[in-house]
This record gives structure tokens, C-alpha cells and sequence, in this order.
């Protein structure tokens, strides 16, 4: 793209013969510059030195108002120490483990569904434009509507479990969401029911983007639907399922809404996510440190997932 | 097997076989029909009950004598911890947050996106890269640095507030939280017009160049007449961000009559005081979806291309 700059410089020389234009042609070449900076500058402020600041913090001391002395890594020694106390567990053990469990089931039932359902779609079906956005609207709730919406659904009093009681299954018994133990299936499930459609979408994108004459090849040469989709179609989605992985990824590590609506929390915390616990380190319990600390970890957590991605990303569009 | 069956018959197996395999699909297809629509039809038919149905009725169950008291409830009366006045006031706290919010990060964005393309300079990778990288942080990382500058801001803004008899919106949450979400949201509005923009041919920029046409009358009169598509995008998606948002909403304006819609939302379901009243809260809940929801059923091709597109590649 190094031509723009060039016929730039091609066309402008006249400016400098004229006396008094010099300013201002100096000014319009500048002028892109200028409306770039501002936002830019908000980026460099508001994103890395709020982020530098963060780090800062977390080698401090600070309880309920920032303090500026650096003490070292206690705070990071506190998480560490808290990483192996399993029993009673600490809230940062509930945490990560919590992490693990949800960011694994998410990731892996939001690619499995949405690939399911895309394939499915794609099989010339008759009321497709009907179904696609009844798959995807939940992408447009808020996670606080989704979180209503599934603490009513599951509730062991009002919701399913009630409901197949009347129909004569009594012995269901369903109260994940008020168990210690099972409280974070249940936001996997709310979290699978928003995002799972979206996956959807993309898969559905990849799919259309396959040339026909490819499958139609397969198929002459005797090429079962099952052998199609595994050995020719699923590999040519690679693209896909590193997008839809990025993008889920990302959607876990940031959960912080649909915990706390829900399930406030779970029981005595047992169902919170880093996010969760970086709140209310923070804000309620004063340990300004230690929640610094823990969104230190989250965004190293997150930038070792992003970063290589943008870089292939943006090498190969420059490319 | 096929050497005695009749080329006749085995093509009527083969289409009983389709027939099977169709219903299946459909079969399925309807299921999970069912699975995503649940949630949004038991608020809804919830919204409309009486407590009454509701402690002694099935969930599931179409409600006898449709009641839009709960709706109404829920919009002017509800408590949301001590203070019942409904959820309008918060409906209009998030109006008057993603209004501006929406609309100067999608002009920022535009602008960016132009520069970024069209009048590149050196450098101008890394400055969109670290403008990208800024759309995946983790907000957690942020939050207390900016509550700090907000808070010294807001103090800042008293002080003006004595001396000069106005705070120039200085510690007011709505200008804060619009401020954060142009912020933070710069990233991605930048992103879609830059991917945009990209396909635009520089070409025409270069004749209008030759005509003498200024950076701001390209601007103008070439790329933004020809961008409706991506504006559209980035409106919905940034009003659907935002308005969703809660991380931000309840960190910098999580309290008293100041809150934004899901933030109040949140609390009115969770406030514990008196007989939990089920068909408010899912009306209220109704209420804080039905904004991003219309936008979806009106444009959901948009909503969809901006998805994809936040993914980078999609």
C-alpha cells in the first residue's frame, strides 16, 4: 500500500512553489496523523498503562485503596499457595478448577453442537431462513437476561424439575443449581444455549464456502455422507474451528456476568470463575492486591491464546 | 442381495431410506428448536401469569387469563433493593449511555479505519495491531485503574462543580461509562471499518485527490455515503455490546438511581425482601431483552456479519 504515499508526493509538489501553502499543506499531510491520535492515544493510556498500572499493583500491598510501595510478589505467592489448597478448597482453587471445567465443556460442546446443527442445516433443508436466527438469537441477550432466564428454568422448585413432577416423573431429580458441586454444569449449559448457535453460524459460513465440485467428486467416487463429512469436509473446516475456538476462548476466560446472575456466586462461592474472583478480591473484600494479581493472570492466560492468533492474522492478510 | 432384487425395488428402498434419514434431520433440527426457544417462552408466558398460576400452574403451561400487570409492575414499581420505582429509570440510564456511546465509537471507528487505509504511514500494522489486541483483554485488567481515574475525576468535578457552578460532566456515571465504552470499544469499531475499507478501491480516492478534494471531504462525500453496509454492522453491534454490558455497569455505576438497565435487572432479582415475585422479574427481564432483541429480529443479517466479523477471520 506504499503507493497512496507516493502519489501523495507526487501530486503535492505545487504546494511548496506557492509561498504561504507551506503550512497548510504541511498541515493536511499531518491531518491523517492527527485524527488517528486521539484514539490511538486512548489505546496506549487506557489499555497498556491501565494494564501496566494493574501490574504495578499487584507487586503492592494494597488492601481497600491502592498503595504505592512496592512490596513484591506476595500477592502472586498467596495465589500460588492457594492454587494446591484443595481442602478445604481456597476461592482461587474454586476458581481455576472451575475454569477448567467450564472453559473445557464450553469450548468442547459449543464446537461439537455448532458443528452438528451447521451440518444438519446444510442439508438443503426446507425452512433453513426459519430456524438459523431461532438458533442464534440468544447471542443477542445479555448474559444477565440468559442467567434469569435458566435460574428460573432450573430451578428444583418452580422450573423442570417441577414441571416433569406434575407429568408424573416423580422421582426426577434435578438441582444442579443449588448443589456445590454441580453449580458450574449449570452455567455451562446457559452458557452453551447463548454461544452455541453463533458457533453454528460459523461453521454453516465454512460449509458454503466449500466448492460443491469437491463433494461432488467425493460422491461420484462412492464416498459415503458419514466418509464425506470426516475425511474431506471437516478437515477443510481447520479455519473455522480455529476462529470459533479463538472466539470461544475468549468468551470463557471473560465470563464473569453469567455466574453472577445465575447463581450469585453458587453456594459459598462454588461457583465462581477468575473473573468472579478478581471482583470480589477487589471490590468487596479489599485485597486490592490479590485481585490485581488474579487479572494479571487472566490477561497472560488470554494474550498466550491471542496473540499468536492475531499475528498469523495479520501476517497473512499483509501477505 | 442385488443381483435378485429388481433395480425397481432397490430404488424404492433407497428412497425409504431418504424418507427416514429426512424425518430424522428434521426430527432434530426441530429438538433443538425447542431447546433454544424454551428459556425465551417460559419468561414470556411467565410474564404474563398471576402468582397465583404460577405457584400451583405448570411452566409450561399457556397462561389462563394473560395479565399485562406484571409488565407494568415491572416498569414503574419494582424494587430493586429499597428503592421501587420500576425499571424505567433504568431503561433510560442505558438509553442515554449507548445512544452517544454508539454513535462516537462508530464515527471514531470510521474515521480510524480510513486513516488506516488509505492514508497509511509507517507503522500503521503495529497501530492496528495494538488497537486489536485491545478488543481481547480481559476488562478485569483495566477495572481498577480506570475506577481510580473516575473516582479522582468525579472529585475533581465537585471541585469545579464549587468554583464554577458546573461539573462539565466529571463523575457523572452516564459521561463515564459512555467515556469507558468508547474507549474500550474502539478496538473493534476500528477493526470493522478497516477490514472494510480495505476492499475500497484507492483509486477513487486518488482522482478525488487530483480534483483537490481535502482528507475530510473524502471522507465526507466518497467513503461515507458508500459505507451504510459496515455502519449498520457496527451500530448493532456496539449497541448490543453495550447494552448488555454488565462488568463495567456494575463496577463504575453499580449502585443508586444511576445503574444501567442489567445491572438493575440484577438486582431486582436478586432482592430478597418480601414474596419473590416471579412474572415481575421475568417481565423486567423482558423488558432489558426486548431492545437487543428487536434489533436482531429487524437486523439479524447485520448482527450476524458483526459476530463473524469480530472474529477476525470468521
Amino acid at each position: 500500500m506504499s503507493t497512496v504515499a507516493e502519489t501523495q508526493i507526487k501530486l503535492t509538489p505545487e504546494h511548496d512553489a506557492r509561498p504561504g501553502a507551506t503550512v497548510r499543506s504541511r498541515l493536511q499531510d499531518l491531518l491523517p496523523k492527527i485524527v488517528l491520535a486521539p484514539s490511538f492515544a486512548a489505546t496506549i493510556v487506557f489499555v497498556y498503562g491501565f494494564i501496566l498500572w494493574t501490574i504495578y499493583l499487584s507487586f503492592t500491598n494494597s488492601k481497600t485503596f491502592p498503595s504505592y510501595a512496592i512490596t513484591g510478589a506476595r500477592a502472586y505467592q498467596r495465589l500460588w499457595r492457594w492454587t494446591f489448597e484443595s481442602d478445604p478448597p481456597s476461592s482461587w482453587y474454586t476458581s481455576i478448577t472451575n475454569m477448567g471445567i467450564f472453559g473445557f465443556l464450553y469450548i468442547l460442546i459449543c464446537l461439537a453442537l455448532g458443528l452438528f446443527l451447521a451440518i444438519l442445516l446444510d442439508q438443503k433443508i426446507r425452512g433453513e431462513g426459519m430456524l438459523r436466527p431461532i438458533y442464534l438469537y440468544p447471542m443477542a441477550l445479555s448474559f444477565i437476561v440468559t442467567g434469569v432466564a435458566w435460574k428460573w428454568f432450573l430451578d428444583p422448585g418452580l422450573g423442570l424439575e417441577q414441571t416433569l413432577h406434575q407429568w408424573g416423573w416423580t422421582s426426577f431429580h434435578f438441582d444442579w443449581i443449588k448443589n456445590k458441586d454441580f453449580v458450574i454444569y449449570t452455567v455451562v449449559i446457559a452458557g452453551v444455549w447463548q454461544a452455541s448457535g453463533f458457533i453454528m453460524a460459523m461453521f454453516l459460513a465454512g460449509l458454503r464456502g466449500i466448492d460443491g465440485e469437491i463433494m461432488k467428486a467425493a460422491q461420484i467416487d462412492g464416498a459415503s455422507t458419514f466418509q464425506l463429512y470426516r475425511r474431506i469436509v471437516i478437515p477443510m473446516l481447520r479455519p473455522v474451528f480455529l476462529s470459533a475456538f479463538i472466539v470461544l476462548a475468549h468468551l470463557a476466560i471473560k465470563s464473569y456476568d453469567l455466574v453472577v446472575a445465575l447463581t450469585s456466586g453458587g453456594p459459598g462461592g462454588s461457583a465462581w470463575l477468575p473473573s468472579n474472583f478478581m471482583y470480589e478480591f477487589t471490590f468487596k473484600r479489599n485485597e486490592m492486591a490479590v485481585g490485581s494479581a488474579s487479572a494479571v493472570i487472566m490477561l497472560m492466560t488470554i494474550t498466550a491464546i491471542i496473540v499468536p492468533y492475531l499475528y498469523s492474522e495479520l501476517r497473512e492478510k499483509s501477505r | 442381495m442385488s443381483a435378485i432384487t429388481s433395480p425397481a425395488r432397490q430404488a424404492s428402498s433407497g428412497m425409504h431410506a431418504r424418507t427416514i434419514n429426512r424425518i430424522v434431520i428434521y426430527g432434530l433440527l426441530a429438538l433443538f428448536a425447542i431447546f433454544y426457544l424454551m428459556p425465551l417462552f417460559v419468561m414470556l408466558v411467565t410474564s404474563f401469569k398471576t402468582m397465583d398460576e404460577i405457584q400451583n400452574g405448570n411452566m409450561l403451561s399457556l397462561p389462563h387469563a394473560p395479565t399485562f400487570a406484571p409488565w407494568v409492575k415491572a416498569w414503574s414499581e419494582v424494587c430493586s433493593g429499597l428503592t421501587c420505582v420500576g425499571m424505567k429509570g433504568y431503561f433510560w440510564n442505558s438509553i442515554k449511555m449507548v445512544v452517544p456511546a454508539v454513535l462516537i465509537s462508530t464515527l471514531l471507528g470510521a474515521l480510524n479505519g480510513y486513516v488506516l487505509t488509505k492514508w497509511r504511514f509507517r507503522g500503521h500494522t503495529l497501530v492496528f495491531a495494538m488497537m486489536l489486541f485491545a478488543c481481547f483483554i480481559p476488562f478485569q485488567s483495566v477495572l481498577l485503574p480506570m475506577a481510580t481515574i473516575l473516582g479522582s475525576l468525579g472529585r475533581f468535578g465537585v471541585t469545579l462543580q464549587n468554583a464554577t457552578g458546573f461539573n462539565f460532566g466529571l463523575g457523572n456515571s452516564t459521561v463515564n461509562l459512555v467515556f469507558v465504552h468508547v474507549v474500550y470499544g474502539l478496538g473493534f469499531t476500528t477493526l470493522f471499518f478497516r477490514n472494510y475499507y480495505e476492499a475500497f478501491p484507492t483509486e477513487l480516492i486518488k482522482a478525488a485527490q487530483v480534483d483537490g478534494a481535502s482528507f475530510f471531504q473524502i471522507f465526507r462525500r466518497i467513503m461515507l455515503p458508500n459505507s451504510l453496509p459496515i455502519i449498520v454492522v457496527t451500530v448493532i453491534y456496539q449497541f448490543t455490546n453495550i447494552w448488555n454490558d454488565f462488568l463495567f455497569a456494575s463496577a463504575y455505576a453499580g449502585s443508586g438511581d444511576v445503574m444501567p438497565m442489567t445491572v438493575a435487572l440484577n438486582n431486582v432479582v436478586n432482592t430478597s425482601t418480601g414474596v419473590v415475585e416471579y412474572n415481575v422479574n421475568m417481565a423486567a427481564a423482558m423488558i432489558a431483552a426486548l431492545p437487543t432483541l428487536i434489533v436482531y429480529v429487524v437486523a439479524g443479517r447485520y448482527f450476524v456479519r458483526g459476530l463473524m466479523a469480530g472474529a477476525v477471520k470468521g
